[in-house]
């Protein structure tokens, strides 16, 4: 059993927790994160990746859409590398509600979100795959951002200024004492080890998966799981966050995000039982294809790459259970006030867009509690990657192909220039679909919290392309050996769980190109490896199939 | 800009087994291999095309990677499009030169004994190099005196008065360097009872396609398509073609690289021998004397991707007491203008090392080829003399 101690604890490693993480490491206070998986395997991982202009909220939740437009403008500066400015349309089709894009247009002035109508021509100029048939489109500053990116950013940050982070170690029960929360007991999964960790406060930041923390600490704390699915295109059919300009509903919205196009999303009451494993069933997938086909009618000749669904951490504190009209609103709750339990708060509700916002009101009251007074910073420091607004001179990189030298500079901003040195590890490619090569995985593992190929995938976009791994695993898993990482049985099992997690998105749209990729990728780790073989002798590690689907 | 139309790159499943294939990558490291220069690398264009790589520059065009694909992707399609986009805001003397075939036909051919005569010279071989980047290592083709077009004049009456009658695009390589070729496939075809008519003809565009000239290849292509379309549609004729390369261009690059419909056309294309065997296979087959001789038969990399390597072998199977063996299938390595450029130079010749060898080995009496620029190479690499299936055929036609 190890112990330690430190002056504040969060509990979750998505965008939210370790937004919190960053906050507290730049406003100087010792701070702890446990995350019972990987950075942002949970619901920050797993939507659209939409960098919300605040347009989509403007007619229903005007104080949402105006912390989505100020969000927006602050992580188009500090976030840069993580962020595409793409700009958006919201597109109205023939069929459409016609009074939806006045609505439209005068939310978006209230909310203060610049927004303007542009000719049908142009609009095709941005966007040439776009349905001809289109009545009006209005632009909006939409964007894309990368979420895993965002959280691999905001932890790096945090550990350079002291902070520490425990991935794949789960929270067991509070430490408590006569009403105050004191700590927490968690348990390594990869160390087979249990951990003590003593703190002044204990933030639960960990999204839907939050009520089972409250639980622990004797607290009930109801929320309403809401699933959102989405379905993946092989490659970038739109360059533009293309949105269907009508009251928002399933399969409005086509986001462009770094190689693919991801339709969304659904929106479905799921009940918290179900919330570790997320299917999409043929229904959601039939309504995404459809709907990203009304938008962009091409989408019915390309390759549906894999589904995936996400879960939503909306409070039930309001009373309505519908899951689209739940306000998307930051819920802080100090228990201190609502249940008499000091050194504890939870953060829920929000969306990926206010993270900030999240962590810097979170922050607040934690130094408020702890008597610190120190302002937050993070909308003024940019994160690492982001440094500068233009990226340095091409010409350094002169030796590496400028395919490699795109999508790495692209992956990890201006700090890619820690892995783009003139080494041989920069010319040998693992993952040819997104050009990872060996010399990046070797950063990722030894600077990124990458304690397996999964979580290597979330920090590279490796596996992430058209084939899905069946080139890059097996290359990966090497890596991980050569470089110590893992010993040859633990390579292996990272192996399998990495391909459980791969066909657990992919076997849900089995068609066309999809279901001969399948077949090849079966050739080689069945009919080449034997990899099912090893799979009657060690199960792997496990986590690939707990783990549900993302992108 | 994404054009969802031509999307074939999403096809690909990644097998790989277009790079194991590929002559290029086999011999040197600085070209990826088609699976990475094409469907790979094409979806990360589409993102953003910035991320352009330039080592799709070695790429040869010589579509082995096509023919071995299994889900018909057009792997060098896709690379010859990004290679133009590449190679679009740059002028450069040579392959605008290289890739004017009949322009520069034309002026040479007025005083070919000159050119010809210059062309050998060493020090100015080595001027072009160091100037233009035209390797000095390579022999260049001699012009004729006299273009086929011209001399064509002096038959054409004749032909007209055949009953059944073809449509030959020459292309330039007959007009401007090989006139033989052009006047062995008159001899054969009339002596097939066949006349032979030509038409206005511009260059097919595949030296405009390899060297980044894409507007103007397509100006011919609609200028080709529209002359041979008026000629063939006097009575149905068929539009043959010697070069093997000239007639993928016609068929497949029209649509496929330029984006020009050839539909009014395209149902008429034969490449020569495949027209012959065609007739052969219906007992048409004029009187063939025996030649006892050894041939090797190469057959070339367009052809391949085009279909009718199986047509030339059949056709001359015909030829009484023609010992015919079959080399293995590798690609030569000239790849038209590519083996003639300073930086591709050394890799072409490595290309086609095993394939002179094997040569080499048979000492046969003759090499016969469907591709002009095969001969070249092969003629250049080996002591054989190196000649086109129609050659062959025509000489072993009886003398009258």
């Amino acid at each position: 059993m190890k112990k330690f101690e430190t002056r504040v604890i969060v509990i979750g490693g998505g965008a939210t927790g370790t937004g919190i993480l960053r906050d507290l490491s730049l406003r100087g206070i010792r701070c702890v994160l446990v995350e019972k998986d990987d950075l942002a395997s949970g619901t920050t991982g797993r939507n659209h990746g939409l960098l919300h202009s605040g347009a989509r909220y403007a007619v229903k939740d005007i104080i949402s859409a105006k912390e989505c437009i100020a969000e927006n403008m602050i992580l188009k500066k500090i976030a840069r590398h993580c962020v595409e400015n793409t700009g958006g349309l919201f597109v109205e089709l023939p069929n459409d509600d016609n009074t939806y894009f006045e609505k439209l247009v005068t939310g978006c002035r209230d909310a203060g979100i610049d927004c303007n109508e542009i000719p049908l021509n142009r609009a095709m100029e941005i966007e040439p795959n776009l349905n001809a048939e289109v009545k009006r489109v209005l632009k909006v500053p939409d964007a894309t951002i990368d979420p895993f990116r965002l959280a691999s950013a905001n932890t790096l940050d945090s550990m350079e200024h002291g902070a520490v982070v425990l991935t794949h170690t789960e929270v067991v029960s509070m430490i408590m004492d006569q009403g105050i929360v004191k700590g927490i007991r968690c348990f390594d999964r990869l160390g087979q080890e249990d951990i003590e960790i003593y703190g002044e406060f204990v933030v639960n930041a960990a999204g839907i998966w939050g009520q089972r923390i409250c639980n622990k600490a004797g607290i009930q704390f109801p929320m309403h799981p809401s699933k959102g699915s989405m379905v993946i295109i092989d490659y970038r059919v739109n360059n533009v966050v293309v949105n269907r300009c009508r009251v928002p509903a399933d399969g409005d919205i086509i986001v462009p995000g770094d190689t693919v196009s991801l339709i969304g999303t659904t929106s479905k009451m799921i009940p918290l039982e179900k919330i570790d494993e997320v299917t999409t069933d043929d229904d959601d997938i039939d309504v995404l294809l459809n709907g990203g086909e009304a938008l962009i009618p091409n989408i019915s000749k390309t390759r549906v790459l894999r589904v995936f669904g996400g879960v939503r951490p909306l409070v039930a504190d309001t009373g309505d259970t519908r899951g689209r009209d739940i306000s998307r609103g930051i819920v802080l709750t100090d228990h201190e006030e609502r249940d008499g339990l000091k050194g504890f708060a939870t953060i829920t509700g929000g969306k990926l867009m206010t993270y900030r916002l999240m962590a810097e009101k979170t922050t607040d009251l934690v130094c408020e509690k702890l008597g610190i007074n120190r302002k937050c910073e993070t909308h003024i420091i940019p994160l690492p990657g982001s440094e500068r607004e233009t990226l340095s001179d091409k010409q350094t990189y002169k030796s590496i192909p400028e395919t490699v030298v795109g999508s790495t500079r692209f992956r990890h901003g201006e700090r890619a220039y820690r892995i783009l040195k003139g080494d041989r590890k920069n010319y040998s490619l693992s993952c040819e679909c997104e050009m990872v090569t060996s010399g990046e995985i070797e950063y990722a593992i030894e600077n990124l919290q990458v304690k397996d190929l999964v979580d290597l995938r979330r920090r590279t976009r490796l596996g992430m392309g058209p084939c899905q791994g069946t080139l890059c695993a097996y290359r990966a898993a090497g890596i991980f050996f050569e470089t110590g990482a893992a010993d040859y049985e633990n390579a292996a099992k990272m192996l399998i769980d990495f391909m459980e997690e791969r066909w657990k998105g992919i076997r849900p749209v089995l068609w066309g190109d999809t279901l001969r990729e399948a077949e090849f990728s079966y050739w080689i780790y069945q009919g080449l490896f034997g990899l099912g073989n090893l799979v009657k002798e060690t199960k792997g590690r496990g986590e690939g199939v707990v783990v549900e689907e993302e992108y | 800009m994404i054009n969802l139309e031509n999307i074939s790159f999403d096809h690909c499943i990644k097998c790989t087994v277009c790079t194991a294939y590929c002559p290029v990558s086999r011999v040197t490291g600085r070209f990826p291999g088609p699976k990475l220069a094409g469907p790979d690398t094409e979806r990360l264009r589409k993102k953003n095309p910035e991320l352009l790589d330039k080592s799709l520059i070695y790429c040869s065009n010589c579509k082995r990677c096509e023919v071995a694909c299994p889900s018909d992707v057009n792997i060098a399609d896709i690379i010859q499009a990004a290679r133009c986009s590449y190679l679009e805001n740059s002028f450069r003397i040579r392959d605008f030169v290289m890739s004017r075939t009949d322009m520069v036909g034309g002026m040479t051919t007025c005083f070919s004994s000159l050119t010809n005569c210059l062309l050998k010279n060493r020090l100015i071989k080595k001027v072009l190099e160091l100037f233009i980047g035209l390797t000095a290592k390579r022999e260049l083709p001699d012009y004729n005196k006299r273009s086929f077009r011209q001399w064509y004049g002096t038959v054409k009456a004749r032909q007209h008065r055949f009953k059944e009658k073809a449509v030959y695009f020459h292309g330039c390589y007959v007009n401007y360097n090989d006139q033989a070729l052009g006047r062995d496939v008159i001899k054969l075809l009339n002596a097939m009872n066949r006349g032979v008519i030509i038409t206005d003809e511009k260059c097919c565009g595949v030296p405009l396609i390899a060297n980044g000239y894409l507007e103007k290849a397509k100006v011919n292509a609609k200028f080709n398509i529209d002359s041979l379309k008026s000629a063939a549609d006097n009575n149905g004729m068929r539009i043959l073609s010697t070069s093997s390369t000239c007639m993928f261009a016609l068929k497949h690059e029209y649509p496929g690289v330029l984006g020009i419909d050839n539909t009014s056309i395209s149902g008429r294309l034969d490449y020569i021998m495949s027209y012959i065997n065609r007739l052969f296979e219906q007992d048409d087959i004029p009187v063939l004397e025996a030649m006892n001789i050894t041939a090797v038969y190469h057959s070339p990399c367009h052809l391949e991707r085009l279909g009718g390597v199986i047509d030339t072998i059949e056709a001359l199977r015909r030829i009484p007491g023609l010992n015919l063996k079959n080399l293995h299938s590798e690609c030569c390595g000239i790849s038209g203008t590519y083996g003639f450029k300073k930086e591709y130079y050394q890799i072409s010749q490595e290309i086609g090392r095993e394939l002179f060898l094997a040569i080499n080995k048979i000492k046969p009496d003759i090499v016969i080829t469907d591709c002009e620029t095969c001969r070249w190479q092969i003629e250049m690499n080996t002591p054989f003399e190196t000649v086109h299936p129609v050659t062959l055929l025509a000489r072993a036609l009886k003398k009258v």
